[in-house]
């Protein structure tokens, strides 16, 4: 009944292959290998390749950024660090400047009014000591004129009249000294 | 053909014969067809997903770098190891696409027919490509006597077991590898869709011929429908399995220590 169809081959044994499926076989499957190594293979590990070098680039180029990043931040760290010594440094500088301007000004001062003082006082003694020479010179000849009325005579003595009128003007100093001082 | 097998009143069952349908003209049989079919279908969709690649993938490009990575990293890198792996990405690639489209062919509505149920198909790339490939390479990398001594001679043996160990390992390596490696996916393919036939073919019987079976039709249907999703696994793990264990022969072979 089955061997309506495979009356003319007879029996088949499935185990047992057909030479021309073999070379059939053979032969596409070559063909199928050569198309792959030829066309498909070589495309993809290119892909592969370009794929690595894209993200290990990818890497490196942020890696880089980053460095870059950090060395600015440094750098800026850096300036800011400088301006702030550099500001404190005028600051104090500048302190004592103008504590050294006070001192300086002060003593300036100071010698001024010192000077000022010594000038006045030293003016002052002059000026006392030119009067008391006046006032003893105008002192002695009026006294002399005065007693020579009172007693009616000249005193030709030289010597005797300086001797009584300085001896008058002692005196007379001995009296004005206390009230002077 | 269906029509013809359940003509009678008696069901008979799917078996070998289905898998070899009459050729569709001259000598060119339905597999033959799928498998150019299946090749010109790989090619094309690498070809245009590849043509222009870019290093931030869109949507269709992303599905065949995924692909491209599966076979390259989790089966290629993984069993050949970091240092070599890189020439036998498109072999493995390759196997990978290869089987897992000729397998999904079986599901595929008309087409329905798992191309490596023909044992030839399997055969022609395990004994044909991935057998030359890996003893190629290891007698390259180790010299004939020093391939030969690296693959029969397990490192750690002791002396008195390698007369029995050396000719078991020999045949294991150099004649039973491939055969099982193409004899693993074509089985399953073979079983698969004998299976899917038979709840199908038995599903269709009960339902044409009548009586009280007519009720038990969409068990069977229910069973078929189940038993594709099953084989959309299995497909994809043969597959899986083909790429994996040629990729672990190159790395087994070019391995320094075992």
């Amino acid at each position: 009944m089955d061997t309506l169809i495979l009356a003319a081959e007879g029996p088949v044994n499935p185990v047992i292959p057909h030479t021309s499926e073999i070379i059939l076989g053979l032969v596409a499957f070559l063909l199928l290998l050569f198309v792959i190594k030829k066309f498909v293979a070589p495309r993809f590990e290119a892909l592969y390749e370009e794929r690595t070098a894209k993200i290990e680039g990818g890497i490196e180029k942020a890696e880089q950024a980053q460095a870059e990043a950090q060395r600015a931040l440094e750098q800026y760290k850096e300036q800011l660090a400088e301006a702030r010594a550099e500001a404190a440094r005028i600051r104090d500088d500048a302190r004592a400047e103008g504590l050294q301007i006070v001192e300086e000004l002060r003593e300036q001062a100071q010698a001024e009014s010192a000077r000022i003082v010594a000038q006045g006082q030293h003016q002052l003694d002059a000026q006392r000591a030119q009067i008391v020479a006046e006032l003893r010179a105008d002192l002695g000849r009026t006294a002399v004129e005065l007693a020579s009325k009172v007693v009616g005579e000249s005193l030709e003595d030289d010597a005797r009249r300086r001797g009584t009128v300085d001896r008058f003007l002692n005196e007379l100093d001995a009296v004005a000294a206390p009230a002077g001082k | 053909m269906t029509k013809l097998l359940a003509s009678g009143s008696e069901f008979v069952a799917p078996g070998v014969k289905d898998f070899f349908l009459p050729p569709i003209f001259g000598s060119v049989t339905k597999p033959m067809v799928l498998l150019v079919l299946s090749i010109v279908i790989i090619a094309v969709f690498f070809i245009v997903a590849t043509r222009n690649l870019k290093v931030v993938p869109g949507k269709f490009q992303f599905a065949a770098e995924s692909l491209y990575d599966f076979g390259r990293n989790n089966i290629a890198r993984e069993q050949i190891g970091a240092k070599d792996f890189k020439p036998f990405i498109p072999l493995v690639l390759t196997i990978f696409t290869f089987i897992l489209v000729n397998n999904l062919f079986g599901l595929i509505p008309i087409v329905q027919f798992p191309t490596m149920s023909h044992i030839g198909f399997p055969l022609a790339v395990s004994l044909l490509v991935v057998y030359p490939v890996y003893h190629f390479v290891g007698f390259k990398r180790h010299g004939f006597v020093g391939y030969l001594k690296h693959q029969t001679v397990p490192p750690g043996a002791p002396w008195f077991v390698l007369p029995l160990l050396i000719p078991i390992e020999f045949f294991q390596k150099f004649i039973l590898n491939p055969l099982t490696l193409a004899i693993r996916v074509f089985a399953a393919m073979f079983a698969g869709h004998l299976l899917l036939l038979v709840f199908t073919l038995a599903g269709e019987f009960l339902l044409l011929n009548g009586g009280i079976t007519v009720i038990v039709a969409p068990v069977s249907f229910a069973f078929a429908i189940a038993l594709t999703f099953l084989e959309a696994l299995i497909m994809c793990l043969q597959a899986y399995i083909f790429a994996l264990l040629s990729a672990s022969y190159i790395g087994m072979a070019l391995a320094e220590e075992h």
